[in-house]
């Protein structure tokens, strides 16, 4: 009974998204309020039904209804309750629903603030979000119906279908084979729910823009209504990224962060447009330029997007976040198509609408480097794009299948990310309108300086090699430029208000919010450098077998292989857990760790958990890799140290504190510069 | 003058970007092979970087835990997923490869942990290269079981 309800709920859902589709096409086109206003409820009903739809799916996972296939394929008895409802998107037709769900609920937030305004964006708006929906419904409604059940036949074959096949009877599995143990992790319980918050707020943004084509209303309105969104979604998706390195770095064990697996570059790729996008969107709002380039950058996130669902969800490539093969990946092939040949179509044809309103005059103004910024994103998008189909396009060509790992994508995006350093330092140092080396020299000399001094001392006391080096001095002058324009702004406040410092940094960060939560994020962009520099450029490990007593010796640090012992964890796992001694070089005792490698029966898998000891200058990291029982051969362990790989996660503190200043405290509308105006150099503290 | 200063930027940009592609490519690419291509290829291929994907021959493992050698056979399956499918599925196909004694094998040796995964019948997708014994040196060892995540259908009925 109940996989027929919650099958039943989500077929009516679909027809209701198409519905709304159609209701509102056609309200549009009649001038019918009325059918418009039918069309808004329709969409408002999205989420109640889906809602109702997952309820019934949870309430199966629950309660262990495994002749459902989808059940019995992510849980097991043996899971607790929080794992089972978790199980929800920890595969592929449970994902789908997930997807949905959240678009729904976007899109009746969207549509139930105030509309006066904005009345002709309505319907396109409805249009965009519910096609969008009702494309996640279909691929669950017709290709992965998380309720279809197992049939067995009188001959004994087993078939999987929503209804019962001729001749069969309903079978009901003793237990599920379970969560993949990898999954069953808290960063990976979070992180696909904060990607896919990143990846779905991303429509929004894209709705507004082709309900601004369509409409011809190619103002910036459309980039001041959907700031917001757009700013949330890319907090998501950052955040997604970091919860998802920082799985990788705990679970996996292999020393690690980030590996350019396919999958992780498919939810980098609409990271990067977004992030140019956030930037390019200033331009348009201050000086009315770049307006035909938005259009271009929010189309393709949103195509970026779907796709990095198809990555994650279609088997199309190999890699450890792929689930089994499936027939979505036509279905996937030909959304994207349609809807990014309707966008560019709709571009294209409001290209003279969409002109500059003055134009670049130099190369050193903000705006150009503002543009830059966008071209070196860009470069970075095409890199990983290139990577990703480099085999699939070889294979075309030449017949024999090419890949690229991941030196490819280092060495290529290198130089790229370096450049975005540099300008990371320059441009808010920058003027508006037009500058010249001289301004510009006369801004940033010393912050230039104070980064070399820096630089020096890391010189003296860290490391001679020339490519870190020219890596430490971008982050030093990144950080040295950002503060500076701080203090410069808060000082400006403490001379003409009288405010001490605090109040006028907390005042100033108030008044401007974007700008000065974007320092922050800037700042925390360079604590991460720092951590990914540290752990690529830096990292040693070694490997050896060890007896009771025994102890590997790696850079500065000692590690004594102390005891091991196994147990049984409360759920179900095997645990087999080694406790060893950290030491120093002086021989001081500094703690102990516990690296272990847990058995997952139901699974009937291992996983290797690392010992972690952190600290600022570096991360010991200790795998237990093998052991022999009692007194024999002692234990074998793997150990890295990772150096400053600790400042990639205390970046991404600072980051959500510069993100969440930019999108929770509200802005004032910016007024647009006046062209004249435009050519003084930056007053910091001003709001421009 | 305004537009042309723009213009030549990013050509110049343009051409950085392209040529950072190519040559990483170039330096970086490597080759899907299935192992009878490798066989094959003999001489031509070795010291190329090279990815290898073959079924794990359980009896012919071998750790040394004090070395971290790690040594075992592979045999062939098909490079193409289609191909895969039409042979009736991954399970399938790894473990006819293993079963069979006539299929060509090439032995690998790693150096490291042993992975978790290692085990009979699993499918080892393997980064290395080929010395000119004709073993295979990998530096990178990734393995699949499909038998446990990709059997969609339960075995065990229930009343």
């Amino acid at each position: 009974m109940w996989p027929e309800i919650g099958y039943g709920i989500l077929v009516i859902a679909f027809l209701v998204a198409l519905y709304s589709v159609g209701a509102a096409v056609y309200g549009e086109r009649k001038r019918s309020p009325a059918w418009i206003e039918s069309a808004r409820r329709a969409m408002l009903l999205l989420w109640p039904l889906i809602t109702l739809g997952a309820a019934t799916l949870i309430y199966m996972l629950l309660t262990d209804h495994y002749e459902v296939s989808f059940v019995y394929q992510v849980t097991s008895r043996s899971m607790p309750a929080y794992l089972k409802i978790t199980a929800w998107w920890g595969g592929q037709a449970g994902s789908l629903v997930f997807w949905s769900w959240l678009m729904s609920a976007f899109a009746s937030l969207v549509t139930l603030r105030k509309w006066d305004r904005d009345r002709e964006f309505l319907p396109w708006v409805i249009v965009v979000t519910s096609i969008t929906t009702a494309f996640f419904l279909g691929l669950v409604v017709f290709y992965e119906n998380p309720f279809a059940r197992f049939w067995q036949t009188v001959d004994g074959n087993v078939i999987t279908s929503m209804w019962a096949p001729a001749n069969t009877t309903l079978m009901v599995a003793q237990d599920g084979r379970g969560l993949n143990p990898l999954l069953r992790h808290p960063g990976m319980i979070i992180h696909p729910p904060m990607l896919y918050l990143g990846f779905v707020s991303f429509v929004i943004p894209y709705a507004f823009a082709m309900a601004a084509l369509i409409t011809g209303r190619t103002d910036d309105r459309w980039i001041r209504l959907t700031r917001r969104w757009t700013l949330w979604a890319w907090l998501f998706l950052s955040t997604g990224l970091v919860l998802g390195s920082r799985w990788a770095y705990d679970v996996l064990g292999w020393g690690g962060f980030w590996g350019w697996d396919p999958v992780e570059i498919a939810a980098l790729m609409p990271w990067l447009t977004g992030t140019a996008f956030l930037h390019s969107v200033m331009i348009q709002e201050k000086r009315g330029l770049l307006k035909q380039w938005n259009m271009i950058l929010v189309i393709l996130t949103y195509a970026l997007v779907i796709f990095g669902t198809f990555l994650t969800r279609s088997g199309v490539l190999s890699s450890v976040h792929a689930f089994a093969q499936s027939a979505i990946g036509p279905a996937f092939f030909a959304f994207i198509g349609a809807t990014f040949i309707t966008s560019i179509g709709l571009v294209i044809y409001r290209w003279p609408d969409l002109r500059g309103e003055t134009e670049l005059k130099s190369l050193l103004s903000r705006e150009a480097l503002f543009l830059l910024n966008n071209l070196l994103f860009m470069s970075v998008l095409v890199v990983c794009f290139w990577g990703v189909i480099f085999p699939l396009i070889s294979e075309l060509v030449t017949g024999q299948k090419v890949t690229v790992g991941p030196p490819f994508y280092n060495h290529a995006t290198g130089p790229l990310f370096a450049s975005l350093m540099l300008l990371m330092g320059v441009a808010p140092l920058s003027a508006w309108g037009k500058s010249t080396w001289q301004t510009l020299g006369r801004a940033i000399w010393k912050p230039a300086l104070a980064a070399l001094v820096v630089t020096a001392l890391i010189f003296v006391y860290y490391t001679r090699l020339a490519i870190p080096l020219l890596g430490f001095y971008l982050v030093a002058l990144v950080i040295c430029v950002t503060v500076y324009e701080y203090w410069r702004g808060a000082r400006a406040r403490h001379r003409s208000k009288g405010e001490n410092f605090f109040l006028a940094f907390g005042r100033l960060t108030a008044r401007n919010p974007r700008r000065y939560g974007g320092y922050f994020v800037h700042i925390s962009m360079m604590l991460m450098a720092v951590g990914i520099m540290g752990i690529n450029m830096f990292q040693i490990d070694t490997q050896a077998t060890v007896p009771v007593n025994g102890a590997l010796k790696l850079g500065e640090y000692s590690v004594k292989y102390e005891s091991i012992a196994q147990f049984d964890a409360a759920d179900n796992r095997q645990v087999t857990r080694a406790v060893v001694g950290v030491y120093d070089d002086k021989g001081d005792y500094l703690g102990e760790l516990h690296p272990r490698i847990d058995y997952y029966p139901d699974a009937q898998q291992n996983m290797t958990i690392p010992g972690e000891r952190a600290t600022l200058t570096d991360d010991l990291y200790v795998l237990l890799v093998d052991w022999q029982p009692a007194t024999a051969n002692g234990a074998t362990f793997k150990i890295f140290v990772n150096p400053l790989v600790n400042w990639l996660w205390i970046g991404a503190i600072i980051f959500w504190i510069g993100a969440l200043i930019a999108v929770l405290i509200p802005d004032r509308e910016p007024e647009r510069l006046a062209v004249p105006e435009a050519q003084r150099v930056p007053q910091p503290g001003v709001a421009d | 003058m305004g537009r042309s200063k723009f213009i030549v930027g990013g050509l110049v940009i343009l051409a950085a970007v392209v040529y950072l592609i190519v040559s990483s490519t170039q330096a970086n690419a490597e080759y899907f092979m299935t192992i009878n291509e490798l066989k094959s290829r003999g001489a031509s291929i070795v010291g190329k970087n090279l990815r290898v994907s073959g079924a794990v021959v359980g009896d012919t493992i071998q750790y040394d835990a004090n070395t971290l050698t790690l040594t075992f056979d592979v045999a062939n399956v098909p490079g193409d997923n289609k191909e895969i499918d039409a042979q009736g599925g991954l399970a399938k196909v790894l473990h006819e490869a293993v079963a069979d004694p006539n299929r060509t094998r090439i032995k690998v040796s790693y150096s490291g942990p042993k992975p978790d995964l290692l085990k009979d019948e699993a499918q080892a997708i393997m980064t290395g290269h080929l010395d000119s014994q004709g073993v295979f040196h990998a530096d990178e060892l990734l393995l699949k079981c499909p038998t446990k995540y990709q059997d969609a259908v339960p075995s065990q009925a229930a009343g």
